[in-house]
């Protein structure tokens, strides 16, 4: 096997090497990896943003920030992370890349949508920046009204317009993945032949394209509210503030499907690789998308508890949001059954694989505290919510997605990484994530309220921890960047199928041709077609 | 299956599809995915509107007595002759009439164009009786509070319409190049189809803004 | 030795029932947690692959047990869901007896006031053994009040009114907070809630300032802004006669009836054409920026004092029925 020397093949990457190949590129792996740049580079800026928030959060007085400052920062950290990191991460970048491949396509439906989805993206991200360091915006990343629309002296709208603008990214994408897996299937792949990560992308895009058009309305509606004072939502008015709340809660809980389906359909991927067994149950598993998303449109009130909302309104939300949950549960007990007689190896994308499914578990079974109508009173707005979201979307999402990353690296660049660096940053994210986000259960519990940036004494112990955890979780983040690109240049050089796993996207070399398969693969196996295949690995 | 060029294939063949059919297929399945986003986008405004009228009925009744139901009846009997046009349009190209393709095409745009300027006339009006939200908003007693939220709901409702009228504008007038330059044939009519899918939906929006709006009251 | 709080004091009626749903949910979700991760760690172990060219066993899904393990999570569900409501339920019913307060947050500190008078910054007295309603307004954005010691919790909304209630158990005090992010000084709005003996708390009632009770006041903006002028006892007025209005059920023009409760008494100050009475014409004018959220509670309470659910202060009033519909109709105001 060749060691250092680069690929010589022509491949997608090496086929040209201008700027403006890779800028007005229609190749849906070159945009996967323009989108892979830029969601790092908001990544990085939400998690200086985080950092700075757990800084302020080692003393119980607020001697670091300005409160001001202080609210403009845990703002912008919510803002930067859900709308430019967690929305696109997956299905931009990774979902851009292995959708065409997994499907036996030559690219995604519609090849310039693609690439003005990344423009889009770009666009609103800049606006945001603009308001960044403008300086700032400080409604928090929910921009509740009135606050937003009547007392915020800060970057709103701008704020506001570049969510607006970005939200079209992240539909365009959606209709991309939905047109192309209806209509460009090689030649038998039917539906329950598809790897388990397109029918979650399939399922996140539904929810894409249905969502998302709703809070970019809720968001015109505060400019407009905000610039002409036209009254929807100020009641001076006769206006009402909980409208927007509906609106913009319709969108941004289903959004929070959107950052996990995926994540899940990139562990369901991973699992069978790594056990070389197909998915137990994976109609089940293959349902419990569609389910979550169907679904997840009709939970969005158990945000609003306390909001004034009507109790009976609550009883319809709550007795939705525990169905909900029931699929997530189904689809846990089927990986820990794919495990039953597998043949498991512990490379890095199994051990984040492994981390996925112990953090989402906590992170899915505290949704089961805050759906319960009596006791969300009590948690609603403190930081128990605040640790189980960040166990869902960090323990969860971006476990999957840096699994996900390596476990396709080979295949996106044609080189392999460093086992024992992504090995040892795995278990430094594991351990550093918990013990950053387990003590705040206990805070929200307490009542620590959220959006703090003083809080009593006696809660400094569990505050400094947290702290503590949260250094060690941003060092492990930092070390796969280290490695990654490193591998660029100096990693050993990855043949076509280095995990020896089933699907299209093993199939041809890497990293691939511009054109994915020099002919067009027919497919005769269902998904996950390990069984009795001893010989391929010996 | 083989890939690569085959002998003779269509120009308008993009190289990612196997087939012109399978072409057509994602173009028009697009489409319509694409049209279930703008239901759900003006969704929200539909929320607002049914929220707003079901608490300040009177206000929704006075403040729709000021939108000139004539001119509201003929913009629907305008757009509704457009879609007809349209429709055409979508026929001539598909049978390969070129000049038919480009006649209709132009006159649904003109009918197009008509609307807007009757669009304009009413917001002119609307700006000379201080009826815009905002700063110069008057209304009479008793309703002068609220009945500004009826004006933005409805121009946040009829603007939104109208941006995506202009829009169809632009849509027609590629197409109208497109068909002068003979790219449309019974082979190859995909564009014209889904722009006709987009011009009928902006169609329908309005014929559900039309009564909501200027028919409050009237049984 | 340590001495780090883990868990939160108990100092109300609904602590115990709040708490022991949580410790449910907890035993539920550790063990389904420690089973996932448990079989999850011994598989891992056990089926580690031995030899490079190792597959996974075909293991075919079994139906029964995937419709198991839907079953049970949906049935341990159902049950979190209906014991989460019932709380939530006494929650969103305060008694008939409950001592109303009147609270009212604004950027950045809670008012409270007293129906006899006193009013508080920051601060809220109450006595043990008591149901006490807090009836929450906002003079500008939403924040929230919240008792993690009582464990309750409410937006106070501009524009509209909501109540939260609790009955305290423990003297003491207990931190207040807006949990409601509401701008600059959001992690300073808070304050203690002081809970008495009801000995001690009569005393420090009585001891309350000069300025008379919320209905007095109330009455004092009535004939001030000249809402006497229009609402007379009689039917000779242009509006209608206020006496016993609070918790009766009010025929509005087209027909439609709605219950007087605070939210339409309040309405009808800032937002008087909205819902107009049967028979009246639209010609009261907004008092919109004209009365603080403060005011506007007195007022209410003044209109309370004229009797409720049609029914004069003076006559019997009727028996508050279980789960009585107007919130804190019947109740009665001490002088």
């Amino acid at each position: 096997m060749d060691t250092a020397t680069a690929p010589t093949q022509t491949n997608y990457i090496n086929v040209a090497h201008t700027a403006k190949s890779w800028l007005l590129t229609r190749d849906h792996k070159r945009i996967a990896l323009l989108y892979l740049i830029s969601v790092s580079v908001f990544f990085m800026i939400g998690g200086l943003f985080a950092l700075l928030i757990r800084l302020e959060l080692l003393t119980p007085a607020g001697d670091l920030f300005e409160a001001e400052t202080y609210n403009k920062v845990f703002t912008m950290h919510g803002v930067a992370m859900v709308f430019f990191f967690l929305i696109p991460a997956i299905p931009a970048t990774l979902g851009n890349f292995l959708v065409p491949l997994m499907i036996g396509a030559k690219d995604l439906a519609f090849p310039r949508i693609n690439l003005l989805s990344w423009y889009i993206y770009v666009l609103g991200g800049l606006f945001t920046l603009a308001a960044v360091i403008g300086g700032g915006v400080d409604t928090g990343w929910t921009f509740y009204t009135p606050y937003s629309t009547a007392a915020s002296n800060t970057h709103v709208i701008l704020t506001g317009l570049g969510v607006f603008i970005s939200g079209f990214s992240s539909i365009l994408t959606g209709f991309n993945f939905i047109v192309t897996i209806h209509k460009m299937r090689a030649p038998g792949m039917t539906w329950f032949r598809l790897p388990l990560f397109v029918w979650a992308s399939y399922a996140t895009s539904l929810i894409a394209i249905l969502g998302t058009p709703v809070v970019a309305i809720a968001i015109v509606l505060v400019a407009l509210e905000r610039t002409l004072h036209i009254g929807v939502f100020d009641p001076t008015l006769g206006g009402d503030p909980v409208l927007y709340q509906h609106l913009f809660w319709f969108y941004s809980h289903p959004a929070v499907y959107v950052m996990v389906l995926p994540a899940m359909g990139v562990i369901s991927e991973l699992i069978a690789a790594f056990t070389r067994k197909e998915i137990f149950g994976y109609k089940f598993v293959a349902f419990s998308s569609l389910a979550i998303a169907v679904i997840g449109f009709f939970v969005w009130g158990h945000h609003m508890y306390v909001s004034s909302q009507s109790a009976f309104a609550g009883l319809v939300f709550s007795f939705l949001t525990y169905l909900v949950a029931v699929p997530s549960a189904v689809k846990v007990f089927n990986w820990t059954a794919t495990l039953y007689r597998g043949s498991i190896s512990y490379q890095a994308p199994m051990l984040y694989a492994f981390g996925f499914l112990g953090l989402f578990l906590i992170g899915g079974l505290t949704g089961l505290f805050l759906g319960a109508l009596g006791l969300d009173v009590h948690v609603h707005d403190t930081y128990f919510v605040v640790a189980h979201f960040h166990y869902v979307m960090v323990g969860g999402t971006i476990m999957a997605y840096l699994g996900g990353l390596h476990y396709w690296w080979p295949k996106m660049t044609g080189r392999l990484y460093n086992e024992g660096w992504a090995k040892f940053a795995a278990l430094m994210i594991f351990v550093g994530f918990n013990l950053t986000f387990f003590p705040q259960f206990l805070l929200g519990y307490m009542g620590m309220p959220r959006r703090y940036h003083m809080y009593p004494e006696e809660w400094q112990v569990l505050n400094v921890l947290s702290t503590a955890g949260a250094t060690i979780l941003g060092v492990g983040y930092f070390i796969p960047t280290i490695y990654l690109l490193w591998s660029l240049k100096k990693g050993e050089v990855a043949g076509d199928n280095p995990w020896g796993a089933t699907g299209l996207e093993w199939q041809t070399q890497s990293p691939p041709v511009t054109e994915n398969f020099p002919v067009t693969p027919v497919v005769t196996e269902p998904a996950y077609a390990y069984a009795h295949q001893e010989k391929r690995f010996a | 299956m083989p890939n690569g060029h085959a002998a003779a294939h269509h120009e308008a063949l993009q190289h990612h599809f196997d087939s012109l059919q399978q072409q057509k297929d994602a173009s028009t399945f697009g489409m319509w995915v694409f049209l279930v986003t703008e239901v759900l986008f003006f969704g929200g405004l539909f929320m607002a509107y049914i929220l707003y009228r079901t608490w300040y009925p009177d206000v929704w009744l006075a403040a729709s007595h000021h939108l000139d139901v004539t001119l509201g009846a003929f913009n629907t009997a305008v757009l509704i002759l457009s879609s007809l046009t349209m429709a055409l349009a979508v026929h001539a190209a598909q049978t390969g009439n070129k000049n038919g393709t480009a006649l209709f095409l132009v006159l649904t745009m003109v009918l197009g164009v008509v609307f807007l300027g009757v669009k304009v006339v009413e917001y002119s009006d609307k700006f000379t009786h201080h009826l815009v939200p905002g700063p110069t908003f008057q209304f009479d007693a008793p309703y002068q509070r609220t009945a500004q939220i009826f004006f933005s709901i409805y121009f946040a409702m009829t603007g939104m319409h109208a941006l995506h009228m202009v829009i169809g504008e632009g849509i027609m007038l590629y197409l109208l190049v497109g068909a002068l330059k003979g790219r449309f044939s019974a082979a190859y009519y995909t564009p014209v189809e889904i722009g006709g899918l987009y011009w009928h939906f902006v169609d329908i929006i309005w014929i559900f803004l039309f009564p909501l709006l200027y028919l409050v009251g009237h049984h | 030795m340590f001495n780090i709080p883990l868990f939160p004091d108990s100092a109300s009626t609904f602590a115990g029932r709040v708490d022991a749903l949580y410790f449910f949910i907890v035993a539920v979700t550790s063990f389904f947690a420690i089973l996932v991760v448990a079989l999850v760690a011994f598989f891992a172990v056990r089926y580690k692959r031995r030899r490079a060219d190792e597959v996974g066993a075909p293991v075919h899904g079994a139906l029964a047990l995937e419709l198991t393990w839907t079953a049970v999570p949906l049935v341990l569900a159902m049950v979190m869901f209906y014991w989460g409501a019932s709380v939530y339920f006494a929650m969103a019913k305060p008694p008939a007896n409950a001592m109303e307060i009147y609270t009212v947050g604004k950027r950045w500190m809670w008012k409270f006031q007293h129906v006899t008078g006193q009013r508080e910054i920051n601060q809220l007295h109450v006595p043990i053994g008591q149901p006490v309603k807090l009836v929450i307004g906002s003079e500008d954005v939403i924040h929230s009040v919240y008792i993690p010691a009582f464990r309750v919790k409410m937006d106070a909304v501009p524009g509209r009114t909501t109540t939260l209630w609790f009955q305290a158990t423990k003297a003491g005090r207990y931190r207040l907070f807006c949990t409601e992010y509401c701008g600059q000084k959001h992690s300073g709005m808070i304050g203690e809630v002081v809970v008495m003996a009801p000995g001690e708390f009569q005393q420090w009632l009585a001891g309350g300032p000069a300025t008379g009770s919320m209905s007095e006041m109330g009455q004092k903006l009535f004939t001030d802004l000249a809402c006497v002028t229009c609402h007379r006892d009689d039917t000779t007025g242009r509006g209608p006669s206020l006496a016993g209005v609070f918790g009766s059920q009010v025929t509005l023009q087209g027909g439609r009836t709605v219950t007087a409760d605070e939210q339409y008494l309040r309405e009808s100050i800032v937002n008087p054409q909205a819902r107009i009475v049967e028979g009246y014409q639209p010609l009261m004018p907004t008092f919109q920026g004209l009365v603080s959220e403060e005011q506007l509670m007195q007022l209410i309470a003044y209109v309370k004092s004229l009797g409720t659910k049609g029914q004069a202060p003076g006559q019997t009033a009727a028996p508050a029925a279980e789960g009585a519909q107007a919130p804190g109709a019947a109740d009665t105001v001490t002088k």
